[in-house]
């Protein structure tokens, strides 16, 4: 299988706290790469560096191919990226906002306005096309962005937390659009701590205290702990973490 | 050409946002239909208390001229210094007149003639200027007298000098000519400076700069679409301004108004560049508020906007140099008043220009998409 993710003792210090430290794993083409660990772990300073907004302080990582040292830029090109902030813009409107991204992503003019359009309908937000993104409900706002997100169809899509605060009929949908990208050859790498739905990801790995603690598919994670679910998993390797959760 | 998208987006949420359309054509329009008005330095409405110890035709006459002169209100007739004194302690009056008995009979014979000012000086401009005023119409006052009625000799009036000032280029001395123009490009400084700044910061702490971070789009690109709309509000800000100084104040320029666009375009880029540098460096909309205040209100009071640039002591003379818009103010007046024209002020526009590149490329080199 191709790597589209390559990390290797990858660190990130905060003067003396190591929020990241030394982390080494890798990331197969298509697959739903699942990046879990309590808060504070060290997942978003992970992601963040992987997506090119932060420079590691030591180690190495490809991504897509490109070197997130020296070619944050490219990555950028070829990622899409959903923050744990929700951030398209809310005085704009639905399609106001999937032009503008469609736009600095470079989607040729001619097809932003067909594109929308289909998307909308799959989103059966076909009436919401004009009104304020502020108006939307949370769970249409989360399913927008990530729709934003691949809507330049990125190779890599990094999802932070994308399910926060966001109901379980919600959720269980917004993992059905998950799926259907990785469909069309997308990798998705998700960071969450609801464990029922790193139960949906090909492989996790969870973290702790900076480092990765664990890594391999649900069903073996679940094997070699000896646990009826991923709960049960967590609460084995977390139960040891040193940080507090914030 | 993702720069068209990113000015598209601006211009949607500029014309979205219910506050700010609005704010750009009532704050220059208050502002100079209002400050030239209020920020003047001809003193008015002084409360006068008089002490007449004469109670002569002449010093009634005297009053009387003062009361007309259209400077002082006369509000207070005492009998002694004391109770007059004790006024201006309860703050009824400002300046005491008081006349020494004897006043006509001294006049009449040639003696020098005694009058008091008492002037509060707790605000020493109005102090100054109305013990000016007041002198001034006691020495018109004994002139006339001694003119009229007692025939001095001619030798002596031959023999005075009298000056006549000619006051170029705004002759009347109106103050507000002088502030018109200054408080013009103070507005244009704070839109233009507060304005972006406000903008990226404020996107900071939404979150949707990361968003952009984390997109393809060069950070040139990107600076570019914050100034360029802030550029056209800057025009449509002093086109106003025109507008309302001709219809407020009859006031047109001297110079030509080409001039003045080409300068101010310099002069908001320059500010915006200002703007961006401060967002680059500030998290909170509250930071970039205050380091904002900080330097508009250091480079407004160095500018020789109020103070005329030459009064103050040498160092901030100097200093004065570093404030972008003292050049500005200075543009404006000289092309506004006195018609000075693109030649006259190459170096006033060549130190601009400086400001522009240095604010705005520092701004380019100091805004990071990678941390």
């Amino acid at each position: 299988m191709e790597k589209v993710i390559v990390v290797e003792n990858l660190t990130k210090a905060f003067g003396r706290f190591k929020a990241v430290d030394q982390i080494s794993f890798e990331v197969e083409k298509g697959e739903i790469f699942g990046f879990l660990g309590a808060n504070g772990a060290g997942k978003t300073t992970a992601m963040r560096m992987l997506c090119g907004l932060s420079i590691p302080t030591s180690g190495k990582a490809l991504v897509a191919g490109y070197d997130i040292r020296t070619q944050p830029e490219m990555i950028k090109k070829n990622i899409g990226y959903m923050s744990q902030k929700f951030a398209l813009y809310e005085d704009l409107t639905v399609a106001e906002n999937i032009r503008f991204y469609a736009g600095i992503y470079q989607v040729p003019e001619k097809e932003i306005a067909p594109r929308t359009q289909k998307l909308l309908e799959r989103l059966g937000l076909e009436h919401e096309k004009d009104s304020l993104v502020k108006s939307l409900p949370l769970g249409w706002k989360q399913k927008l962005a990530f729709s934003v997100a691949v809507f330049h169809h990125p190779g890599i899509v990094f999802l932070d937390e994308p399910t926060g605060g966001v109901d379980p009929v919600t959720r269980r949908q917004f993992w059905e659009m998950i799926y259907e990208a990785t469909d069309s050859g997308i990798t998705v790498f998700v960071t969450t701590h609801y464990m029922d739905e790193a139960e949906y990801c090909d492989r996790v790995s969870i973290m702790v205290d900076g480092k990765i603690a664990a890594l391999d598919t649900p069903a073996n994670l679940k094997k070699e702990f000896d646990a009826n679910n991923m709960d049960e998993v967590f609460y084995r390797l977390a139960r040891n973490a040193s940080r507090k959760a914030d | 050409m993702t720069l068209k998208y990113l000015l598209e987006k601006e211009f949607l949420q500029i014309k979205r946002n219910k506050f700010m359309p609005r704010m750009i054509f009532i704050l220059p329009f208050v502002a100079l239909a209002l400050f030239p008005l209020v920020a003047n330095f001809e003193v008015k409405n002084i409360n006068l208390a008089v002490v007449d110890n004469d109670h002569s035709s002449f010093s009634a006459r005297l009053i009387q001229k003062t009361a007309s002169s259209g400077y002082f209100h006369l509000t207070r007739t005492t009998a002694d210094y004391q109770t007059a004194l004790h006024h201006i302690e309860q703050d009824d009056a400002d300046v005491i007149l008081e006349i020494a008995p004897g006043f006509e009979k001294n006049l009449m014979n040639y003696q020098p003639a005694e009058v008091l000012i008492s002037t509060n000086t707790v605000n020493g401009m109005k102090g100054g200027l109305s013990s000016m005023y007041l002198s001034g119409i006691i020495s018109d006052f004994s002139a006339e007298i001694r003119a009229k009625h007692l025939q001095i000799n001619s030798i002596l009036k031959a023999n005075s000098l009298e000056i006549i000032p000619r006051y170029d280029y705004n002759p009347h001395l109106e103050y507000k000519y002088t502030m018109v123009p200054a408080i013009l490009m103070m507005m244009l400084a704070m839109l233009s400076g507060f304005l972006p700044a406000l903008n990226i910061v404020g996107e900071k702490e939404k979150g949707t700069i990361e968003q952009l971070n984390v997109t393809p789009v060069s950070k040139f690109t990107l600076i570019l679409s914050k100034l360029i709309p802030y550029w056209v509000i800057g025009f449509i800000v002093l086109t106003i301004c025109f507008l309302v100084a001709w219809m407020f104040y009859g006031m047109i320029s001297a110079g030509g108004y080409l001039q003045i666009y080409l300068f101010a375009a310099v002069f908001v880029l320059a500010f915006s560049g200002l703007g961006l540098v401060i967002s680059n460096y500030a998290n909170t909309v509250q930071q970039a508020m205050f380091m904002m205040f900080f330097f508009v209100i250091t480079f407004i009071f160095l500018s020789g906007l109020y103070t005329p640039v030459s009064s103050m002591p040498g160092w901030t003379q100097t200093l004065s140099r570093i404030s972008p818009l003292r050049y500005m103010v200075e543009v404006l007046r000289f092309i506004f008043l006195k018609g000075s024209n693109f030649f006259d002020l190459k170096w006033h526009f060549a130190a601009l220009c400086g400001f522009a590149v240095l604010f705005n490329g520092w701004a380019v080199l100091s805004y990071r998409k990678t941390n």
